[in-house]
């Protein structure tokens, strides 16, 4: 059998971090959207758009960070379309976002007609010296690429804004009721404005990844439905990046979890396996409803409301 | 407003196509992007080359991304009523609604790709992946080390399970003991997982790898560890210039030609094509990256196929569960019986999902 194999354990995680490191970026952005009472549905049409535009730019000049930079660009442009309408306009957020999807799923398919078929070099793994040699955890802490580091410092750094520092504490405030922030003298409509555009950036490095670490080549429809995957994992994690790590990371060790449980023939239905996370994600929605008197940590209240200020 | 909408529509149709008479109207209908790499990427190379070729005399159009629904009816409806003369609609899933409108406009061509339901004005056509599927079994068998391929597989439908089959039927002529690990992902096209599934089945010990998905994604994991592949669909090479084997590659091409000249000379009847290696539907990228004796082996097989000397399913076969296959091409399986296959012959260690 060997499937608790030290080498094929090791291979596993290996996996794993990589499936998980796109979710657990674009759901990083999402979840501060999210916070400052934005929701946008639009992850998946600006993380392809960051895949495509990180493709085109690392392809065009020889460059992983300027493709990289490329691609948080793109994401961040299709952001400011999101929040010019529905924080400049107050134009209904779900329908703006689901737009948002489908015109980036078209849009890059365009930009990206001359690049399919088209390679790159693979974004190098930092292999940090002797550390990186150390045996089975070597490879797995230490030999990573720099999206995946980048993914830890970020929910580090969310959670510290989030909890431990003013704005992050009006941006909460702000989320949960934008009248009194409003009347409090806080700039609502510019820190959403900022929110949003950061969630876009974030969406633009997971669609990056995708195209330039996870598989190096660009071809439309990549993410095949990672964004909505991200949306999912931001309403698991109930809001707090924690969560939101262990969810990204459990989502990833289902997918990889389950090839493995095929080719090793262990006989458990594939489709049942596929349509694990999915069923863990209604799961945890039924337990946080249930909870939501005692807990108190539900959604942000004041998420999808659109704000006209009274001037 | 619609409606004016629609008729403005219609007017600026009917001028359009008053206007370039002489040129016949071709129409493709493409269930997913040009730019998959793959599938629908390999139709459309198909209408360049009727482009290319007939040029002078012929006006193409394509419309892609039609999901195999009430889109497609629309979608079809939509080129018949522009003026089209000749579609080709080149998924299974738009079977029932190609028929549909095949029978509102008889005098218009319909050719679907993949399907069984024919009428007079519409013809069918597909290709004999399968025969591809055994030259890759016996290269396989030759190359691999461990005796375990590595086969990521999207949906368990006939042609799948029937590639599946001939590749392990030919890599047993080799190897007796061979071994196929499988894993199904579900879907056509998903990069990101078809990479996680050649980076599994490596992990257990695969040392080659194939694949019935629609992405370069399996070929590039394993050029990354130097495990040689298969490409799928199209020439993936670039994506494993030291590692990738052949390809099974769909030519539509010379079929488009040939069915768009007849229409041109009012010569095109209803009936169905199933080609491969002989007429050229179905074509072998180079063989790369493999010992010379195993290219010849590789060689040798194309060039029996194609003359109808060698079968993939040669009688007997025998069943997953033991059973001989009743035979019932005489000495081969029939047609209908490859068109059919939903079972897994004698050394394959997988269950068919759903069954």
């Amino acid at each position: 059998m060997g499937l608790l194999d030290a080498n094929l354990l090791q291979a596993i995680i290996l996996s794993v971090i990589v499936a998980s490191t796109p979710l657990l970026l674009a759901a990083c952005g999402e979840l501060v959207a999210e916070r400052a009472g934005v929701l946008n549905l639009g992850v998946e049409g600006m993380m392809i758009m960051g895949a495509v535009c990180g493709f085109a730019g690392a392809h065009l000049t020889g460059s992983t960070l300027l493709g990289t930079l490329a691609g948080i660009l793109a994401g961040v442009a299709m952001a400011a379309v999101f929040a010019a309408l529905t924080l400049g306009l107050a134009v209904n957020q779900v329908a703006t976002g689901l737009a948002l999807t489908i015109f980036g799923l078209g849009l890059s398919g365009l930009i990206g007609a001359g690049f399919v078929g088209q390679r790159i070099t693979r974004a190098p793994q930092l292999f940090i010296p002797v550390l990186s040699d150390l045996p089975f955890v070597g490879p797995i802490l230490f030999g990573q690429d720099a999206f995946v580091y980048f993914s830890i410092v970020l929910v580090v750094g969310i959670w510290w804004f989030l909890y431990s520092t003013r704005p992050g504490l009006v941006l909460r405030a702000i989320g949960d009721n934008h009248a009194s922030a409003h009347a409090l003298g806080y700039p609502v409509l510019r820190l959403r404005a900022a929110a949003v555009l950061f969630g876009g950036a974030c969406a633009g490095l997971a669609g990056a990844y995708l195209s330039l670490a996870y598989t190096p080549f660009f071809i439309a429809g990549m993410t095949a439905g990672r964004g909505w995957i991200a949306l999912a994992l931001v309403v698991f994690a109930s809001w707090r990046p924690g969560r939101l790590a262990a969810g990204a990371y459990l989502f990833g060790a289902v997918t990889i979890l389950q090839l493995h449980a095929q080719g090793a023939g262990l006989g458990i239905p594939p489709q049942l396996m596929t349509s694990l996370p999915y069923l863990a994600t209604v799961i945890v929605l039924i337990i946080i409803s249930r909870a939501r008197g005692t807990a108190g940590s539900a959604a942000p209240a004041s998420l999808g409301l659109a704000f006209v200020p009274d001037r | 407003m619609q409606r004016l909408l629609i008729a403005a529509a219609a007017v600026i149709a009917l001028s359009a196509s008053a206007a370039a008479q002489e040129k016949l109207k071709v129409g493709w209908i493409y269930v997913g992007p040009v730019g998959d790499f793959g599938w629908t990427y390999q139709h459309e190379v198909g209408r360049q080359a009727v482009v290319k070729a007939l040029g002078d005399k012929v006006d193409t159009t394509y419309l892609e991304n039609v999901s195999e629904g009430p889109d497609a009816e629309r979608s079809i409806e939509q080129l018949a009523r522009s003026g089209h003369k000749l579609i080709f609609t080149t998924s299974f899933g738009f079977m029932d609604a190609t028929v549909k409108v095949a029978k509102k406009y008889p005098n218009i061509f319909f050719e679907h790709a993949t399907g069984y339901k024919r009428e007079k004005n519409l013809a069918t056509y597909s290709a004999r992946f399968y025969e591809g599927r055994t030259i890759q079994g016996l290269i396989a068998a030759k190359m691999s080390k461990s005796g375990i391929m590595g086969y990521i597989v999207s949906v368990p439908i006939p042609e799948v399970i029937s590639g599946i089959n001939a590749t392990m039927l030919a890599a047993q002529t080799i190897n007796p003991n061979i071994k196929v690990k499988i894993i199904w992902i579900g879907e056509w096209f998903n990069p990101g997982k078809e990479a996680a599934a050649a980076q599994a089945l490596m992990d257990q010990g695969a040392d080659v790898l194939m694949q019935h998905t629609d992405s370069a994604a399996a070929v590039e994991t394993g050029a990354k560890r130097g495990i040689p592949s298969f490409g799928q669909d199209s020439d993936m090479i670039k994506f494993g210039p030291k590692t990738q084997l052949t390809a099974i590659v769909n030519n539509w091409g010379p079929y488009y030609i040939e069915r768009t000249k007849l229409v041109l000379d009012g010569k095109w009847t209803s009936g169905d094509v199933w080609g491969g290696l002989k007429s050229g539907m179905v074509t072998m990228a180079p063989y790369t990256n493999m010992p010379d004796d195993v290219k010849k082996i590789a060689e040798d097989a194309q060039a029996a196929i194609a003359a109808g000397k060698l079968y993939p399913f040669k009688c007997p076969v025998v069943a997953q569960d033991g059973k001989t296959v009743e035979c019932k091409g005489g000495a081969t399986l029939d047609d209908g019986q490859i068109l059919g296959m939903n079972w897994y012959v004698k050394g394959v260690d997988d269950k068919v999902p759903g069954k």
